[in-house]
């Protein structure tokens, strides 16, 4: 799946930022939460509307549903990466895989909302038994990205996407997740011998002409000009002519939290004026994702409960309160877990 | 045929005034009514003031794209909003030049134009626009957007049709609502599509939309030479040698990327 990086921290800044009484307040989460998840892991009270400390985030709104994320594979992956900020790894199913019709579902309430694409993570989406059927079924509708980490491409698998990718008028990427240029970088994060696996699927998946989008994990001690060149240097060298890469920023969530430490009380949005307010800048004016315990925000929170707001889409086009560190992340760098 | 009125739309001149030459002149042989440029003057090619003369001088309207916005308010870049520094090492250079080479009268001329157009024709809503009717620098790729999320911009927007330019690949969505949204592509440079020949849109709006793309031929070698006069990048002037894009090609989906060489 993609890097995910970060969770909620158990230190994350919670509560606090009841939005009632904000200026530029539009009807409440609350509003448009349904009932919780059934059997979820995620069952607490939502929203989180636990009363403020003091001070208020701002409400970010819902302009229009670009991008669908779908959790296919919940969180079953072959690697335990130690930085996954939604702390997948073999045998997890705190967000369960999600069935064929349960996507169908859900791609046929995004198409009735306008969604201009999808993507599917997990976990290792090529993990789900009918991974190839589902990516043909919401080929019918729409552009599909898949977040993988690469390591499962077989030449049947690999014929199989290229056939998918030659007969849908819409585009299929493949994203695969680096978390380094050089293999000690990426097998310390992924476990030993990942690197080579990665590198090698990227190579197959550049012989099929799938052109592959890297992304991988930005450092705060490199320039991202001077890495993004590195990934392509390395990419070249290993067969791939075209490299398509993204950058994305950490996030303290996950396993990165407990690996490193999660976001501070002071790392929030927390009494940004709503003047200065810029909605422009987080993906989730456009985005929202599902996984097996409903629809969330974004793909970043799907393991908050404050940030689920629904079984299904239309109950989740409400505004989203901005409380969590990550969005503090996502605001700062203006960053998207999209494509683009 | 009289109660259709036939209506050329084009993209991105990028200062290719040779190209805009032939364009115009391809529009009135075909006997089209309307005319629109959907936006960006300048940007790739040499000496932008050629182009904005010629359009100018000709009378057919033009919308500000983001490279007329950035231009037009003196700003630091073209806005294409590119991360791939390759990429945006080559769009500095382009726009540097641009900015350094466009008469100030042009540049209070592109201040002021409009953003999108809407015209009536034969009961239907034509939206122009430079990316999107929603953001001036947004990609609309065939290959990257559903119908339903084209359907719903025609809602939004209130529009039987929109066009589009920016990306610079010609294509044409007829929805299944009967709506339609065509990118009109780019006149120039190449759809990297491996010809040198440039595209625009042709609409004929009457009882029904029927949208038709035409190649125009242009003299390339001309451009070329002074491309290189110019000092303008080695890997520009490929481009409108060969009609493979060598540049700013991060956005690219991959189907459309696949049909390229680079």
């Amino acid at each position: 799946m993609m890097d995910r990086e970060p969770r909620p921290s158990p230190e994350a800044p919670h509560g606090g930022g009841n939005p009632v009484g904000l200026a530029h307040a539009a009807p409440a989460v609350a509003a448009t939460a349904p009932e919780p998840a059934t059997a979820a892991a995620v069952d607490a009270p939502l929203p989180d509307t636990a009363p403020a400390a003091g001070g208020r985030f701002p409400l970010q709104p819902l302009l229009h549903l670009d991008t669908l994320w779908i959790q296919v594979a919940g969180t079953l992956c072959n690697l335990r990466c130690t930085h996954c900020f939604v702390s997948c790894g073999p045998g997890d199913d705190h967000h369960a895989m999600m069935s064929r019709e349960e996507v169908r579902a859900h791609v046929a309430d995004g198409v009735r909302l306008g969604v201009k694409e999808f993507y599917f993570t997990g976990g290792e989406p090529f993990l789900h038994p009918q991974m190839l059927e589902i990516l043909a079924d919401t080929l019918e509708h729409g552009p599909c990205t898949v977040l993988t980490n690469g390591t499962l491409f077989t030449r049947e698998r690999l014929e199989a996407l290229r056939r998918l990718s030659d007969s849908a008028r819409y585009a299929l990427e493949i994203r695969v997740s680096l978390d380094g240029h050089r293999a000690e970088d990426h097998d310390r994060l992924r476990g030993p011998g990942s690197f080579a696996r990665t590198v090698s699927g990227l190579a197959r998946l550049a012989e099929y002409e799938l052109l592959p989008i890297v992304s991988a994990t930005e450092s705060p001690l490199e320039d991202p000009a001077a890495l993004f060149e590195s990934y392509a240097t390395m990419l070249r060298a290993a067969g791939l002519p075209r490299p398509r890469i993204k950058l994305l920023p950490m996030f303290r969530l996950g396993r990165e939290a407990e690996r490193t430490r999660g976001y501070t009380a002071a790392e929030t949005l927390l009494d940004l004026p709503a003047d200065a307010f810029d909605p422009a800048r987080l993906q989730c004016r456009a985005c929202r994702a599902v996984t097996s315990h409903g629809v969330f925000v974004c793909p970043l929170l799907v393991d908050e409960a404050s940030a689920r707001m629904g079984d299904r889409l239309e109950q989740a086009l409400g505004p989203f309160e901005l409380r969590h560190g990550a969005c503090a992340t996502c605001y700062a760098t203006g960053m998207t877990c999209g494509n683009g | 045929m009289a109660d259709v009125t036939r209506v050329a739309l084009f993209g991105g001149i990028y200062s290719n005034y040779l190209a805009l030459t032939a364009a115009l002149r391809h529009m009135r042989r075909r006997g089209a009514d309307v005319a629109w440029c959907l936006g960006d003057l300048g940007g790739f090619g040499p000496h932008p003031d050629r182009a904005a003369d010629i359009l100018r001088g000709s009378l057919v309207p033009m919308l500000r794209g983001n490279y007329d916005e950035s231009v037009g308010l003196g700003r630091g870049d073209c806005g294409c909003g590119y991360s791939d520094p390759r990429d945006n090492r080559f769009a500095q250079l382009s726009y540097d030049y641009t900015l350094a080479n466009t008469h100030a009268v042009h540049r209070e001329w592109m201040k002021g134009l409009p953003e999108q157009q809407r015209l009536e024709i034969a009961g239907r809503s034509l939206l122009l626009c430079h990316g999107s009717p929603r953001q001036t620098n947004e990609f609309l790729w065939e290959s990257a957007c559903s119908d339903a999320f084209l359907e719903w911009l025609c809602e939004r927007h209130q529009a039987d049709v929109i066009a589009c330019a920016h990306s610079g690949i010609p294509w044409h969505r007829a929805l299944p609502s009967g709506r339609h949204v065509v990118n009109v592509g780019a006149i120039g440079r190449p759809a990297n599509d491996g010809c040198t020949e440039v595209w625009y849109g042709e609409l004929e709006v009457g009882a029904d939309v029927r949208v038709e793309f035409r190649r125009v031929e242009y003299d390339v070698e001309t451009l070329a030479r002074d491309m290189a006069r110019e000092a303008l990048p080695p890997e520009f002037i490929e481009t409108i040698r060969t009609g493979w894009w060598t540049t700013c090609l991060e956005n690219l989906p991959a189907k459309e990327r696949r049909r390229g060489r680079h």
